[in-house]
Parts: C-alpha cells; structure tokens; sequence
C-alpha cells in the first residue's frame, strides 16, 4: 500500500469529533469573554478568543506534523526519553517554577508558558505503552505491577508536590487501561466502595459505613460460597437488629433485667452474629476469605481515619470543595460559590439555551474561571439541555471509537496507548462537566479541547493525533 | 453470541453509563428543575450591582488610617431618559448646560452600544446636592443616585503611604476584564499593593422589569439576590501619632524620615517629604495635575525610590568589612592632617589626631576611612583590585544595599552600587586602583541608597548582625501574611564587630561636649541613643544632612534614618530630627522644647534647587 492510500484510512470520525470540539470551545471563550461594551470580535489577540485562535492553529499544524512528518516508530523506541524529558521538566518545575493561583506549575521562558504537567500525560501514557508492549512483560507477576506502579506514580507524586492535586488525579485514570489489560477488576471496585464509605462517613455517620461495609462482606462471601439467598435472608433479619442496637439500652424490657450502662446492649445484640460470622468466614480457608478479612480491616481503618484525613491532610479549599458538595455546608458566597453560579448559568440555558452570545450570566461575570475549567457552562446556558446534550455525545461516541480503533490494533504498543487516551480524556470530560453540575467536587482540570488555554489543547491534540497516527500503521 | 462480556465492552459499558448520569443530570437541572431558571427569560430581570465597602487600612494600634465615607453617584439609563429641564439640572449639580448637551448627544451617537444600561453622569456628588435631587427626582425620569463608598483619612498622615484609588480607565479595562466601567481601583501605596484584598466582591440585586422597562419589584424577595462581600481590612505596622508627628517634623524640609521596629523589621514611620496632603487623596482627580506639576514631586516616594549618596554614615559599613577582613583592629590609629593627602586626596574637618577605632567613628574622621579602605582593596589575600572590589561588594549586598530589600512597596527602588564593569567603563579595564575609588570610603561616588537602606541599615546594626525585610503591612484581619517578612537575613559579618562600631556610636551621640563627637545634639539621656551623622557632598547644591540612630543601645526598640536634602551638616538637621522622633517614640513626650520649636520652624526646602 502506497502512502497515499494509506492516507486514505485516516479515521475521519474521531478527527470530526476533534474539529467540532475545537471550534465549539473556541465560540464558547469567545461567548465568555465577550463583553458588548468593549468587544472587538472574535478574532482580537488581545482577548482570549484570539488567543484561543492562535492555539488552534497551532495546534492544527502540530496534528498535521504528528500525521504527515514524524515517523511513528519514534514513540515506542524513544518513549522512555520523552519519559526522562517530561520528568526533568516536572522537577525543575518545582525548583524554577513561577506560581499561578496557589500552584507551582508553570515553566516560564521568555514570552513561552508552559505547564509540564499537561505534556508529561502523553508521554506518562507513551512510557506505559511500551512498558506493557515490551517482549517477556507480563502484568500478572509482582514486578510488573511495581514497574507500572512506578511508571505511574513517580510523575504523579511530582505533580502533587506542585499543587495541582486536580492534574494528579487523572494519573489514576490509567486504572482503566490497566483493568483492560488484565488488572483484576476488584480493584476498581474496591476503589469504589472506598469512596462511597467516605462519602457515607462524613454525610452520616461511621456507624452507618460500618453497618454498610459489613452487609457488602456478606454478601461478597456468598458470592464466593455460592450461596447468595442466605446470606441476603441472614442480612435482612440481622441488619433492623444492627440499626435499632443503640436503642436497645433505652428499652423499658433492657431495664427491667438489669442496670448495665446503655452501651452493653448493643454489644449484646450485635456482637455474637458478628463474630461467628468472621470465625465462620476464617474456618473456610480459602484464598479469597483472606482478601475479603483484609479488605474489610482496610475499610474499617479507612472509616476511622476519615476524619483526621479530611482534618488534616486535605487543604482547607479541597475540605470545603467536598462539604459543599455533599451539602454538609451551604456556602454560597464562598466555597460553593462558583458550583452555584455555574448550575445558575446552566440551568438557566433551558431546552434549547439562550443563543450564541446571549448568556447573561457570563457577561455579568458571575462564574469565575468561565472560561477555563467552568467553559461548559457556557456551552449550558447558550446552548441548553440540546447542546449540552450533543457535546456530551460527541465526547462518548469519541471515547467508544478510541476504545474500538485500539481494540483493533495489532501492536500492543499502540493499543495500551490507544487505551491511555481514551482513559485521560474520560477523566478530563468526567470531572471537568460533573464539577459544573455538582456531581464531582470542584477540582482544577480543563475540559479537553473545549478549555482556553495553549499547554492544554496543544496536550490533548498531540495525545489524539499520535493515536491517530499509530492506527493508520495497522493498514501498511 | 455478538456481544461479550469482554473487558473492552464493560469499560464502554462505564463510559456510557457515567454519560448517562450526566445526561440525567443535565435534565434535571435544564429542564425540570425550576430553582436555576431565574435568568431564563433574562429582558425581564435588571441587576443592579452591590458594590462592596473597601478594605480599611488600620495602624499597629487598631486606629483607622483609611477609612470610608458614603457618597452619591448620579447614574444615567439613556434609553429611560424623557425631556426635562436641563437647566434645573445642570443647577442642582452646578454643571455646565452645553457640556451636558455635549454629553447627551454622544450617548444619541452610541445609543446601540449603550443599550439598556446605566453609566456615571456625575460623581461624587454632596450630601446637600444629594438631597435636592432626591425632592426633584420625579422630574428627571432616567436619572437615579447610587450610594457607594469614598475613602476618608481620620488620621491626618502618611498619605504617600496610603495611595489612591482612582475610577478604572479604559486601558486599565481592556487588560483586568474582571473590573467594570464605574469600579476604582487603587493606583499607588498600599491600595495598589493590597488591591485583591480590599476590594472585596461585588454582588447583585435582581429586580423584575414590565414590558416597559420599568422595574417593578425585587425578585422572589431576594432569594437570588448575591451579597456584596466586603474588602479585607489591613493592619499596617504604621504607628499613626508617630507618623504624624514625623510629618510635622519633616515640614518644610525636603527628604525622608524612616523608622523601623529592629526585632520585627515593621515601618513604624515612613514620611517622604513634600508629600501629598491627605485631604488630596480623596479626591485625588481634582487636584492630579496640580501634583504632577510641582517641581518638587510630592507624589515621588523619596524614602524607597530615590538614590541618595549616604555620605558619612557609609563609613560604618567600611569599618565592618574592614574588622571581617581583619585588615584594621579596635587598636589601629591612623592620622588626620584636615584630611587624606595621597592622590587626588579628601579633605576632613579639624579634629584630634591620630584617631584611634572608636574615636574614627565618632569625629567621623575621612582619613581614617581612606586608610581602611584601601586596606580592604589592597589586601594581599586577594589577586586584584577586582576580586578585593568583588569581596567588598558581597559584604555590603549582604547588608541589603544595592539591591530591592522586598519590602511591600510597589516602587520600591534598589538604588545603585557600582561593580567592576563600572570601573572597568569609566577608567578601563585594569586601570584603576583603590586609590581611584577612595570616594566610597566616605559614601560619596558612584554609589547611591535609598533611605529604606538607610534605617534598615540602622537596624541591621540594631540587631547586631541581621535584619528582616522592612514592611509595612503585619496583616490581614486576623491572620499575618507572608511569611519571607520573618526571616532573618544575616550580614556577612560577625556580630561582635557590631559591638565595636555600636560603641563609636554611642560616643558620637552621647559623649561629654566638646571631646569632638559629632551627633551630640541627638543625646536625650536615659534613650542611650546611639548614631551616625553623615554630610553628603552631591551636584544639586548645598550639603544634604543625614543621620542614622537606633535606640536604646541594648534590646533596641526603634531604628532611624533622617535623610534632608541640602540640609547641610548631618548634626544640623538630621540629627535632631532623628532624635526627637525617638524620644517622641520611646518616652511618649518631648523634654527638649526647644529643639523642637527650632525643628518646627527650620525651613531648608528653600535650599532646594528646582
């Protein structure tokens, strides 16, 4: 196949998803900079719809560049060079870097900006594609699972140490590919039950999270027993006796047998179940009743450290971020302040939104940040629910194409990066539009290739167009 | 079967769920819900903004400095305006009839771009202008007055400290989109310095319009309505009565007075001197061109921007390097006949001889520094005069000369002091010798200071060795900012030369009359003042007097620097001056009267040439 034709098989789809996306974000800066006393239009360089103009033909002709001109064999021999690269620039961020907005995390020279945390993700994924397409690499053994660890964590850890605990937090999002290749699915599981036990322990209480993990042990046993009914008919005859425990102690019939403090009653009632049911789980002697055991102990430290972490290892903006979020405090004027104004301006958008430069909350400046990390709320109230709707399919049918076209790829290599992009992107996507409409608390990340900003859509376009570019080898 | 469980098809499971919540998300809030309608139908709403009250600006005390008055703008909706009488009008504003003509048919001209909103037509108008316009109001349909904070100043002083705010300019616009027409901004001092802090975050009103525009109500009671959050308040290290009685001081002079607290590095007093009155600054606008124009700057802070040479008071520095380099001791004697004879040579006034240390610091003996200074430069330790000069130089930056101190003035300047490259350009390279640079023995030549560098100097001695960065904001309401202010910065010299120059010191000032010291008109005994007098030779006329103190000799409590363009002798002006705003801040009151009556009425601002 001559290169020509093989130009032929470029994957238009998700280059359309691309261009959409783009030039929608690029309208939307515009929309939330745009002042009717002292616009312009759209292309003044002075403003940041101009700016944002410049990125994307910038970045176009980076695509271009990473479609026409770089050979892609470059990424997998030299992806531990980038990899070393985009360390360096991560430490030297921390020693040279010039501070914006509380974090350490922009590289200044001369009239050039950048935010090395925004370019090690692409090669962070490039690295793990070659680690796991490497000959003899086997994640199933222990020494894989560290390599990858490493991999992932070493830029993450220098990236925390900046500050941006937001473009940290995409980092996990590798789980996804990893799950892909073989990473046992209890992780994320696992992961999730860690959340909705937080959540549960600071909306309600550690007893609640500990009645709750101990139903989700029984039920996990019998899965493993294969004997699911019983234990669920055990659960719904033990679980009103758990609840109603701390009330036992005020019943007239506990005080007509005895004086005990109130405390002994629950225990009573609570205890014996509970310790046949671990002594029963630990006479099985089976593999997983030691992963179920340890799990459980792990959960229940985690319960009881919720609060010293949220006390202690969470700045005091995160604390407030998450308590406004699950609604323990109602700030409006602080902390919930920009979720608030963002749900205002999108809900405001209705079904059909207000029309292009119509928004009104954004032009009275009422969202900070509009139109960086909180642009979709542009896209809300000037488009409403059908715009917000067709960004929303773009973005999933994009992600499903990714996952697909690596699906495909014979080359390990390009599949585990096809899978790394899909995962930042859906990170990204989900935290940057759950944050707008509470879903997620307010962490600092742009929404790919909508957000204004250079270092971030020239990141998300070398990311896709490399994948793009590593498909079109499958067809030589 | 076409469909697996295939980990590829459960991770696009995920993804389309995840896409889902949101979706349903987005429904709810888009469609159902009706909480976040209230700008839906956005013609029927008018917001009308809140402004918040400006941060105060208080003194170490608590006493207020800048504080904020109310007063009215008269606002002007275009599109609302019916004929009326112009001249009833332009009356109660005492405004221009044609102007407002003027005014009026540049609005017609920009009718499109105007639109629906408000603009500025007069501000800042009287209580008594306010008043008649509220009785007459109903005449003039379009035209409305809107409350909104001034600066007042109850304490009469420290006005080029303070700053102005000023109403945002076009330009200003276009580069902090944040900022809307009609906001102020602080331009200068402290306001400029602290603007994010205290200026607060404005909020909004919503009010319902009918069809014809006319505004009917508040919004479901103002549930939506946003409140104004007000500015910070900063506590500054500013003593108010000491400033003012600096100021005082400092009338009719022109120069700088500069007081710092040695154990913490707070400005207790920073006067440059002719200033702004403070009574200007509320309305800076009126009187801006007035300011500008005056030959003798009041708007230039002299006490952090202007490189002075230090003159005598730089022989202190000299000393310490040349103990560090042990190149003289406490023993060294050298003599003085009306001068150092050697080269081009510098005079010194009469004064026994040979002094020794102490007496060289305190006769302020030229001679004396010549023959140190070129013992530094000639060291043998070193290969040249350019590494000698390189080793001086790191001692004197280590003292904070040469450079920006970081204090939290925005024009805070680092004076000058000259490096090899200088000497290099002005005599050639390798041709010049310790003897061609013997001007910085004494302060004078290529090297200038600003009076910041003068009294942190002071303090630097105060401490015995280190200083901390002068500022002069401690805080921001209850919590203290930026924590570089307490750091120590040390010198590069022992802290036992300190105690040999402070003695010198302590006899300039407080040894008996007539045993040659120079500052003894700053004693005041009991205070243990203890200082240096220095008389800086420069191109614009007559002397200018400096002098630099700290007090009490031990566990100090404040460090000074007087600094009075042609002044003359340090001891006639500066020190005096000095010392009374010491006394005035260790004992609270002033015993010599009759200094004070003689510092009152000095005048040597006639000395300045213009």
């Amino acid at each position: 196949m001559n290169t020509l034709q093989l130009y032929r098989k470029l994957d238009w789809p998700l280059i359309t998803c691309y261009l959409i996306l783009v030039i929608s974000g690029w309208l939307s800066v515009f929309s939330s900079v745009y002042d009717p006393e002292l616009s312009t239009g759209i292309m003044d360089f002075s403003q940041r719809s101009g700016m944002q103009f410049i990125w994307i033909v910038s970045s176009l002709i980076i695509a271009a560049l990473i479609i026409f001109v770089i050979n892609p064999k470059v990424y997998n021999v030299a992806a531990w060079i980038f990899y070393g690269i985009s360390i360096i620039l991560l430490l030297s961020v921390l020693v040279l870097g010039v501070e914006v907005n509380g974090s350490r995390s922009w590289l200044v020279a001369g009239p050039l900006r950048i935010q090395p945390a925004e370019f090690s993700k692409i090669t962070t994924s490039l690295a793990l594609a070659s680690l796991l397409g490497g000959y003899n690499f086997r994640l199933k053994n222990l020494t894989g699972y560290w390599k990858t660890a490493a991999v992932i964590l070493i830029p993450m850890m220098l990236i925390v140490m900046e500050k941006e605990t937001g473009s940290a937090l995409v980092y996990l999002s590798f789980t996804f590919m990893l799950y892909r290749e073989g990473l046992s699915g209890w992780v994320i599981i696992l992961g999730l039950i860690a959340i909705l036990l937080f959540v549960i322990t600071l909306t309600n209480s550690p007893f609640i999270s500990i009645t709750i993990l101990f139903s989700i042990m029984v039920i996990a046993r019998g899965i493993f027993t294969r004997n699911l009914i019983r234990h669920i008919l055990f659960l719904i005859l033990y679980l009103p006796l758990i609840i109603f425990s701390p009330r036992l102690g005020n019943l007239s019939i506990s005080k007509t047998i005895s004086h005990w403090p109130l405390f002994i009653w629950p225990l009573i009632a609570v205890l014996p179940p509970f310790v046949y049911h671990i002594i029963s789980t630990f006479r099985e002697k089976k593999l997983y009743m030691w992963n179920i055991l340890l799990s459980s102990l792990a959960y229940l430290i985690l319960i009881f450290s919720v609060n010293i972490v949220f006390d202690k290892v969470l700045q005091e903006h995160q604390k407030a971020r998450i308590e406004n979020l699950l609604g323990i405090t109602e700030d409006l004027q602080g902390a919930g302040y920009n979720v608030h104004q963002s749900k205002i301006a999108i809900g405001s958008g209705g079904f059909a939104g207000k029309g292009f430069l119509q928004g009104t909350q954004t032009k009275f400046n009422f969202v900070p940040e509009q139109s960086t990390d909180f642009i979709f709320c542009t896209v809300g109230e000037e488009y409403g629910f059908m715009g917000s709707l067709f960004i929303l399919l773009i973005y999933t049918y994009m992600l499903i194409r990714i996952i697909s076209l690596a699906e495909k790829q014979k080359d390990t290599f390009a599949r585990v990066y096809g899978y790394c992009v899909a995962s930042v992107i859906f990170l990204h996507f989900f935290i940057n539009i759950g944050m707008t409409i509470g879903l997620v608390p307010v962490i600092g990340i742009p929404l790919p290739f909508i957000s204004y900003g250079g270092s971030s859509l020239w990141s998300f376009t070398i990311l896709l167009f490399i994948f793009i570019r590593l498909d079109l080898e499958r067809w030589r | 079967m076409a469909f697996e469980f295939k980990r590829n098809n459960i991770l696009i499971i995920g993804i389309i769920a995840v896409s889902a919540i949101i979706a349903v998300r987005l429904f709810s809030l888009q469609i159902l819900d009706k909480e976040y309608k209230i700008t839906a139908s956005n013609n029927a709403f008018r917001y009308e903004t809140r402004y918040p009250a400006r941060g105060l600006i208080l003194d170490r005390d608590g006493n207020i400095l800048v504080g904020n008055e109310t007063s009215y703008d008269i606002m002007v909706t275009p599109y609302e305006v019916r004929d009326f009488d112009t001249l009833d009008l332009c009356g109660i504003f005492s405004l221009d009839p044609l102007t407002v003509r003027e005014t009026f048919k540049e609005y017609r001209k920009n009718r499109k771009r105007i639109g629906y909103q408000s603009l500025p037509f007069v501000k800042q108008i009287s209580f008594r202008e306010y008043a008649l316009f509220i009785e007459k109001s109903y005449k003039f349909e379009g035209f409305s007055a809107v409350s909104r904070t001034i600066r007042s100043y109850p304490c009469n002083a420290g006005a080029n400290l303070l700053g102005y705010i000023t109403e945002v300019d076009t330009a200003f616009l276009r580069r902090n989109p944040e900022y809307k027409r009609g906001d102020y901004v602080g331009r200068t001092g402290l306001e400029q310095s602290y603007e994010g802090l205290l200026r607060g975050r404005k909020g909004y009103n919503i009010y319902l319009r009918d069809v014809h525009n006319k505004v009917k109500s508040g919004f479901a009671d103002g549930k939506y309505d946003m409140d104004a959050i007000p500015g910070k308040n900063l506590i500054s290290s500013i003593d108010a009565p000491l400033q003012k009685y600096g100021e005082d001081l400092m009338k009719n002079k022109a120069g700088s007075l500069v007081a710092i607290e040695p154990s913490t590095g707070e400005i207790l007093t920073l006067v440059s001197s002719p200033g702004i009155d403070v009574e200007k600054l509320a309305s800076i606008n009126k009187y801006f061109a007035e300011l500008v124009k005056d030959p003798l700057k009041p708007m230039f802070n002299r006490a952090v921007m202007s490189p002075y040479p230090p003159g005598s008071v730089f022989k202190l520095v000299n000393a310490l390097i040349a103990l560090q380099e042990g190149v003289i001791d406490t023993t060294s004697r050298y003599p003085c006949s009306m001068g150092y004879h050697i080269g081009r040579g510098v005079a010194c006034h009469a004064h026994p001889s040979p002094v020794n240390f102490t007496q060289s610091i305190m006769m302020s003996c030229n001679a004396f520094y010549c023959y140190a200074f070129r013992n530094i430069m000639d060291n043998k330790k070193y290969p040249g005069i350019a590494s000698a000069f390189n080793k001086w130089r790191e001692y004197v930056t280590s003292m904070g000369f040469g450079e920006k101190l970081g204090s939290d003035f925005p024009s805070e300047q680092g004076g000058t002091l000259p490096d090899v490259s200088t000497y290099d350009r002005i005599h050639g390279k390798n041709r010049w010798s310790s003897l061609s640079i013997i001007s910085l023995a004494i302060g004078q030549g290529e090297i200038g200071v600003t009076p910041l560098h003068l009294a942190n100097f002071a303090a630097t001695i105060a401490n015995r060795g280190f200083y901390y960065t002068p500022h002069i904001i401690k805080g921001v309401q209850d919590t203290l900012i930026n924590a570089d202010f307490s750091q120590k910065h040390y010198t590069k010299i022992d802290q036992e030369h300190f105690n040999k120059i402070i003695h010198g010191m302590y006899l300039a000032v407080n040894a008996p009359p007539g045993s040659g010291a120079t500052a003894t008109r700053a004693a005041v005994s009991g205070l243990d003042i203890c200082g240096k007098t220095g008389t800086a030779q420069n191109p614009h006329g007559k002397d200018h007097s400096v002098f630099i103190c700290f007090a009490p000799k031990d566990n100090p409590k404040i460090a000074v620097a007087a600094y009075i363009q042609n002044g003359g002798f340090g001891a006639t002006w500066a020190a005096p001056i000095a010392s009374l705003l010491v006394e005035k801040y260790l004992k609270g009151e002033i015993s010599r009267k009759d200094l004070q009556e003689y510092v009152f009425n000095g005048n040597t601002i006639v000395n300045v040439p213009r």
